[in-house]
């Protein structure tokens, strides 16, 4: 299996640019997120990886050795893609070989690899028969087992969840996270969906107009984002902004907000002007003793807790709170919010100002 | 707006029984959401009271008036389906003016211009009124059948999963607009959907259907905290309620076989010994996947939590609901 570093990779599509100068390394054996909206160029790297794009410029090493002007089949690497293509007139099984018979292994491994891959998949009662009446998820677990029997140095999957519906998916991800604990194989993972990659990942890059964003542990780039683009991409409900216009100085512990004062982390960088006080909707909590106001517009109940949205001074808010508080639509509430929690962003360039709370997930990031 | 109500209706087609002996009474001005998996006999439900189908036995009442001689056009219910349905060489505004122009209706010019203009603005498509609907994405295309069911005054509206083809953000924010047009018109919704935060968010009342019967019916609050059986504990709420052995844990009642324990019902530091598989940190809460005995559950924890895979805990119910042999809850 194989450590991937990308470094300085840029591609352009005649005028347009797709990616330019993403930088990150997946590490060996992580189950490795690519996230972003569609455009983002997450696909492209993706398929810049795995050799079946080359890069304008820059480069990617798969255990140390430089590819990225290599073809796709010296590269080693299977890929799944959303649409899994299988051969319909081969069974499961001859499907599952066809890889290896491609090589020109003997047949007695190819039985051998197939059967253990087989298992492994939870797949042998259906090997002898025809992939045209398999269901969704015994056909994806085929095109699965095609990727895994050739022992590759790391796995591509583009989407590869994206076609089923909601209950299958969550079935589906759960069998692929536990297939790749028990193999260890790197792998390289596209989504848009950000529970799916906070779900799954060991590592996520978030990548926007064809830049990364943000690249880290997921619950760090959740508690830590780097940008406003992160904060509102990550989390449902996303992170709320609260836009205020202030002069803060470095070593500030405090903000003013519609005329009340706010704890924040202690700041390390000064800013002024157009600024976004960020906090997470289960951060906020309806305080009757606050006195920064708001009026309760909907209210979700979601079960487990329940989504409050609120008009507040600088803009609207949500607030998850546990679903056995009573709240009314209509009804005004004092908000608190924890302090040790927020982040502020300077507007006009959308990136998180360094504090004691984020300096540690940012500095490396 | 109008109260519905089916009276013992039931309706086969062939030998498939899509419903049998349901009632259910749609209050004026409620939204109901109707919540079940594919072939529950969601869809059957609507078609039988906007008219598109005839009930094999049974009642519908509108407004307390048997409604069987009614035709559709007299029913005067709005559908929106879940394949969005357009004039494609009319523009968007066209489409959505469109309803109002029936010769039934004799709407003022300026009145529709207002409508229109309201709908668009409450559905985000207003920069998008004056393109051929051909010329949209299909989130939009949706947008704009929701917004021709919307700009009328009929007795109901009708939805058949309106939302599930458009992406999560959308999604959301259309939950709560959906909601708030509900409400502010005081409008009467039968709504249909396999998404249970739909469900949850959006309803006064949720109906559950299982396989063409109404197996409980009430307020999502009720039905998440006060099931009638296995199967309905299990169309709300995610992840999943955990469904073990009673004999796990003491304390079961007289017939109760199985326990069922929704992931926040699951008490961390006491009781049996459990060991942690998955630990998935989902940024705002953290997801521990736990082996007892040889039952596989899922329980939630602190976003922070430095529980990791391989560790143990121990683990009592809390507030559990009780289930016999077929399901049904025990108390």
């Amino acid at each position: 299996m194989a450590q991937i570093i990308i470094k300085n990779l840029r591609k352009d599509f005649g005028d347009f640019t797709a990616v330019q100068s993403s930088s990150f390394t997946i590490e060996d054996g992580e189950f490795f997120m690519l996230l972003g909206p569609s455009g983002c160029g997450k696909t492209t790297t993706l398929r810049m990886i795995a050799g079946l794009e080359l890069p304008t410029s820059g480069e990617i090493y798969i255990d140390g050795e430089e590819v990225s002007q290599k073809r796709a089949s010296q590269r080693d690497i299977a890929f799944v893609f959303q649409m899994f293509a299988l051969y319909p007139h081969l069974n499961v099984r001859q499907n599952i070989s066809y890889p290896l018979k491609s090589q020109r292994m003997p047949k007695a491994q190819i039985s051998a690899k197939v059967d253990e891959v087989a298992q492994i998949l939870g797949i042998e009662d259906i090997l002898n028969k025809p992939v045209g009446g398999l269901s969704g998820g015994d056909r994806q677990r085929v095109a699965l087992g095609r990727a895994i029997v050739r022992d590759p140095k790391a796995f591509m999957m583009d989407e590869p969840l994206g076609a089923l519906d909601a209950e299958f998916r969550e079935r589906m991800s759960e069998e692929l996270r536990a297939l790749h604990d028990r193999m260890g194989a790197t792998t390289v993972y596209v989504t848009h969906d950000q529970l799916e990659a906070m779900q799954m990942g060991d590592k996520i890059v978030v990548m926007n107009h064809g830049s990364v964003e943000q690249f880290g542990v997921p619950q760090q780039i959740y508690d830590w984002p780097a940008t406003l683009f992160v904060a509102d991409f990550i989390g449902s409900p996303p992170m709320n902004f609260l836009h205020f216009n202030d002069t803060l100085s470095k070593g500030d512990t405090h903000v003013t907000l519609g005329g009340q004062d706010f704890e924040i982390p202690r700041q390390l960088q000064a800013a002024s002007g157009d600024l976004v006080f960020g906090v997470r909707p289960e951060h906020v909590s309806l305080d009757q003793t606050s006195a920064y106001k708001g009026e309760v517009m909907a209210i979700e109940y979601l079960g487990t807790t329940q989504i409050i949205m609120i008009n507040a001074p600088n803009g609207v808010l949500k607030a998850r709170v546990a679903a056995a508080d009573t709240v009314t639509v209509g009804q005004g509430v004092g908000l608190a919010f924890n302090p040790r929690t927020i982040t502020i962003f300077d507007k006009s360039t959308g990136a998180a100002l360094l504090s004691d709370a984020n300096i540690g997930v940012l500095d490396h990031g | 707006m109008a109260e519905v109500s089916m009276k013992n209706i039931s309706k086969s087609f062939g030998d498939q029984v899509a419903l049998e002996a349901v009632d259910m009474t749609v209050p004026d001005g409620s939204f109901v959401v109707l919540l079940g998996p594919t072939g529950a006999g969601k869809t059957t439900t609507l078609r039988l009271i906007s008219g598109l189908d005839k009930p094999d036995s049974g009642q519908i009442l509108i407004n307390g008036q048997d409604a069987a001689n009614q035709t559709p056009a007299q029913r005067n219910m709005a559908m929106v389906f879940q394949q969005y349905s357009l004039y494609p060489h009319l523009s968007v505004r066209q489409n959505l003016a469109f309803p109002l122009k029936s010769p039934m209706l004799r709407t003022p010019a300026d009145e529709i211009t207002r409508k229109v203009a309201e709908v668009a603005d409450v559905l985000q498509i207003a920069h998008k009124l004056d393109n051929k609907a051909t010329e949209l994405s299909g989130g939009e295309m949706q947008r704009v059948s929701i917004g021709r069911a919307l700009v009328r005054n009929p007795q109901m509206y009708l939805m058949d999963e309106p939302l599930s083809s458009l992406d999560a953000k959308l999604r959301s924010d259309l939950r709560i607009e959906l909601k708030r047009i509900q409400a502010s018109l005081g409008a009467t919704m039968l709504y249909v959907t396999h998404d249970q935060i739909e469900a949850m968010t959006m309803a006064t009342h949720v109906g559950v259907l299982d396989h063409g019967k109404l197996v409980q019916f009430g307020p999502p609050r009720e039905i998440y905290e006060d099931p009638v059986s296995i199967y309905a504990a299990s169309r709300l709420g995610s992840p999943k309620i955990n469904i073990l052995p009673a004999d796990m844990f003491p304390g079961a009642p007289r017939g109760a076989t199985q326990i069922g324990l929704r992931p926040e019902h699951i008490r961390i530091g006491e009781g049996q010994v459990a060991d942690v598989g998955r630990v998935e940190h989902l940024g705002d809460q953290t997801r521990l996947h736990l082996t007892l005995g040889n039952v596989d559950l899922i329980t939630l924890t602190d976003a922070h939590t430095t529980l990791a895979t391989g560790d143990t805990l121990k683990i009592a119910p809390q507030s559990p609901l009780y289930f016999d042999a077929n399901g049904d809850r025990v108390h």
